[in-house]
């Protein structure tokens, strides 16, 4: 369906010219993961998801307990370059964390 | 070896510390400074294209505790080995690794870095032992060196799953590894008690 234009005749510039793509961006968002590992401290790892994702200490701690019982949990959650960011931080903690697309 | 952290007032931690365990601390600082290494971002003017080779695209470190240090971004445990999955994600993680690793590895000396310095603010001033004491930015420093240090002796000492640190517990004292399983508990401790102080 061709869409009514309301601009003023008297205009030149298109004002359409710049308006986002009308593409729909695909809804499959990606996840930073943090899996299990034996070495890190359940504390640490409780501290490390309060200070960096700025989580409740309750959040923090279920996060923190679904990765030792579960071998992992999801962290956080947004685009590509976030959850890249959210992983290289994760990393310069010291835990073992991966991102991927929701599935 | 019972030293533990304490929170002293206006933020920071402190911990007293006897000469060997001042040491120790050190030696294992170094280590884990040699072991992280200056990276590889080799010298000016080295040819490009070795350099290129020298990153090794899609592999992630040769020796395991720096695996462990550095990690890939994509994939993990539960990628099926050589599926289309695990290609892509071994290419991905070659491309990130590519653009972050220097600066991970950068971060991770600074903290060991950051470790010996202060231990060598106090032994010039000490005599014998000291209260080592942190501000709130020494204490985020150790913190992460510490835990650097704990994942490189982990993996040295092979500690895979959760029941193998138990079995750290019960070595013989004539088990070659004893000295190292002692340091990995002692560091344990240190960093348990230095997270209570940081937690808000």
């Amino acid at each position: 369906m061709e869409p009514v234009s309301v601009a003023p005749v008297e205009i030149e510039r298109p004002e359409s010219s710049e308006a986002p793509s009308a593409v729909p961006e695909p809804d499959v968002p990606w996840v930073t993961l943090v899996h299990n590992d034996p070495v890190n401290l359940m504390s640490y790892v409780t501290y490390v998801f309060q200070s960096y994702f700025g989580y409740s200490k309750d959040k923090a701690h279920k996060l923190m307990l679904d990765v030792h019982h579960k071998g992992r949990a999801t962290v956080s959650s947004g685009s590509r370059e976030e959850m890249e960011r959210d992983v290289q931080a994760m990393h310069g903690y010291g835990l073992w964390a991966t991102l991927q697309q929701d599935r | 070896m019972t030293g533990h952290f304490e929170p002293i007032s206006g933020g920071g931690a402190a911990i007293a510390l006897d000469e060997v365990e001042l040491s120790i601390l050190r030696s294992l600082a170094v280590q884990l400074l040699e072991l992280i290494g200056p990276g590889d971002s080799g010298p000016e003017g080295e040819d490009p294209l070795a350099r290129l080779f020298a990153e090794g695209p899609s592999e992630p470190p040769a020796d395991p505790a720096l695996a462990r240090l550095f990690p890939d971004a994509y994939g993990g445990p539960d990628v099926k080995p050589d599926s289309a999955e695990e290609n892509e994600a071994r290419e991905r993680s070659a491309e990130f690794r590519r653009f972050t690793e220097n600066d991970l590895r950068t971060r991770k000396r600074e903290d060991a870095l950051a470790v010996v310095r202060s231990l060598d603010s106090v032994t010039a001033a000490g005599d014998g032992g000291a209260v080592l004491k942190l501000r709130p930015e020494e204490s985020r420093q150790w913190l992460g060196a510490l835990n650097d240090l704990r994942l490189a002796i982990g993996t040295r000492l092979e500690i895979a799953a959760d029941d193998d640190s138990e079995m750290l517990f019960r070595l013989p004292d004539d088990d070659p590894r004893k000295p190292m399983v002692m340091a990995y508990l002692w560091l344990g401790g240190l960093q348990e008690t230095l997270v209570e102080t940081l937690m808000p």
